[in-house]
């Protein structure tokens, strides 16, 4: 089993934790052509790296940010979502 | 073919003749090169040569053929997709399919079972009918089948599900089969081989030079090698090579795992799939329960397989099949999908002329060897896409022209 270990929650098992993407600076929908966005939403280089992504802890509902390789899966390191949060866990 | 293995059998010399011809010196120039030799590299070859004379085509491969998703996968084929364009593809390969032993001479143990895509929640149900709607709409033998006709089919199964989640219907699909992945390849691989193509293993491309925004070659760690036309069929390993180009598409690379039990007697002929609980089962020629799932929770461009897996799948299939808990799993591994957010393939053309790109195939894409195989080949040779594969163009995305097939992808692949 993989584990991770977050700020507050300790070490934690990955089972845990919901993936929810990687973290991509969103295009302002009004001022963008429809092919920008849909650049946006949809192309991207998937080629091995890494990445900064969502991840949630389903036990209490906290969002978090890991930093993550996509071709060894080590995780080098783990935020709030929520910048403001510091140890409500 | 008993006779003749008796003859060998007392035969003092051994002067078999080689399955695959000796490998040539790889060449400096081609006319096509195709990158990755799994069965959509082979069939490609194969229908290059064999339908448009086109034999001047190497295949590299960076492993050894049929080794990546090729020979990692559960097999099943179909043709109940949800999409018109999707059943009308898939449909031709099973067509395909059907014959290949014969265009062969190599048994791939085609074995048509009949496929139960289970229902456990009355939205399943809509899903259900909609898809034998859409098959019957193109002849496809497709239908709505309720519980006491499952039971029948498959006695051993637990309707009830441990009282968990019942079964309330099923999509059956009286076409689904399996067949031997290996042989698939190799059958490809030996029909190019005796038409001209070569096949060089243990060749890996580490990049893709163009010149003013043409193909001209291909460098591998055995050199450079100039090609007119190059064409990825790489499957997970899609993202990599498309980075060569700056050619950015939609695909995310997820491990896709499976399993199989020690083998037992025959009891199952049917292939059963829930997309509830996220399980799919067969039982092989040698009696093992092949067994697999969705795709693993997280991007990852890997092939290691976890006991998460194992413990997720197992607790599913005992609600289904209560006595596999005490079969053992003999062997587990996994695969990388290239997935796409329609969970249909991306084929054709690109913006780089003469780069020509196979790949989006996901859990879903070894039903589809032979006929992407032959439409990329028509492809290539003319350059302009097959009929068949216009939907699945790389600009569908920016045209928000999707080709929606998660409802009859996802897990039953
Ligand atoms: C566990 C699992 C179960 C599956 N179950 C099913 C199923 O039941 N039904 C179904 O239809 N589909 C299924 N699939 C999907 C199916 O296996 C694949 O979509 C299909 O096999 C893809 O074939 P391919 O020839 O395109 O790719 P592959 O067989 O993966 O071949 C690509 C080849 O390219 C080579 N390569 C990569 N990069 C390079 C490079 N730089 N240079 C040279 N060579 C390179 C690789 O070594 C590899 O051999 C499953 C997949 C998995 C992993």
């Amino acid at each position: 089993m993989k584990f991770v270990t977050c700020p507050s929650l300790g070490r934690r098992a990955l089972s845990e934790f919901t993936f929810g993407g990687r973290v991509e600076k969103e295009t302002d929908q009004e001022a963008v052509s429809e092919r920008e966005w849909a650049e946006y939403v949809f192309y991207h280089n998937g080629a091995p790296k890494t990445q900064q992504e969502w991840w949630y802890h389903r036990p209490t509902g906290i969002w978090f940010l890991f930093q993550r390789n996509t071709l060894t899966d080590s995780i080098t390191q783990v935020d709030f979502a929520n910048k403001g949060l510091t140890n409500d866990a | 073919m008993p006779l003749r293995l008796l003859k060998y059998a007392w035969k003092k010399s051994e002067d078999e003749p080689r399955f695959f011809p000796e490998e040539k010196p790889l060449k400096t120039s081609y006319d096509v090169v195709i990158i990755g030799g799994g069965g959509h590299g082979m069939a490609c070859a194969y229908y290059l040569a064999k339908e448009h004379g086109i034999t001047n085509v190497a295949v590299l491969e960076q492993g050894y053929i049929g080794g990546g998703n090729t020979g990692r996968n559960t097999t099943i084929v179909r043709s109940n997709y949800l999409t018109s364009e999707g059943v009308k593809f898939y449909d031709e390969s099973l067509k395909l399919f059907e014959d290949l032993s014969t265009d062969f001479d190599l048994n791939i143990f085609y074995s048509t079972r009949g496929h139960f895509t289970l229902a456990h929640t009355d939205s399943a149900m809509r899903t259900m009918r909609w898809r034998a709607e859409v098959n019957k709409h193109h002849g496809i033998d497709s239908e709505v089948v309720d519980v006491d006709t499952i039971q029948k089919e498959v006695p051993y199964m637990d309707m009830s599900c441990n009282g968990q989640h019942p079964v309330m219907g099923a999509l059956y699909h009286a076409p689904g089969s399996v067949a031997r992945h290996d042989a698939v390849a190799w059958g490809y691989a030996r029909g190019a081989q005796m038409r001209g193509v070569e096949i060089h293993q243990k060749t890996k491309v580490s990049d893709i030079k163009t010149k003013s925004g043409k193909v001209v070659g291909v460098q591998t760690d055995r050199g450079f090698i100039e090609a007119n036309s190059v064409v990825s069929m790489v499957a997970g390993s899609t993202p990599r090579i498309t980075e060569m180009l700056e050619i950015e598409t939609p695909i995310e690379i997820f491990p896709l795992q499976a399993c199989v039990t020690e083998p037992v007697k025959p009891f199952m002929d049917t292939i059963v799939v829930s997309g509830s609980l996220h399980v799919y089962v067969s039982q092989s020629s040698r009696g093992e329960l092949v067994m697999g799932a969705s795709v693993d929770p997280a991007e990852l461009h890997s092939t290691r397989s976890t006991l998460d897996f194992v413990e997720g799948l197992t607790d599913q299939m005992m609600d289904l099949f209560p006595f596999t808990s005490r079969l053992k799993i003999m062997r587990q591994w996994a695969g990388m999908s290239d997935i796409t957010p329609d969970f249909a393939p991306i084929m054709g053309k690109t913006d780089v002329d003469g780069f020509y790109l196979d790949a989006g195939w996901g859990t879903w894409g070894f039903k589809a060897t032979p006929i992407s195989g032959k439409t990329m080949a028509y492809t290539v040779a003319n350059d302009r896409p097959h009929e068949l594969i216009k939907p699945f163009s790389l600009d569908r995305y920016a045209n928000f022209e999707l080709v929606g097939e998660k409802g009859a992808a996802s897990v039953g692949h």
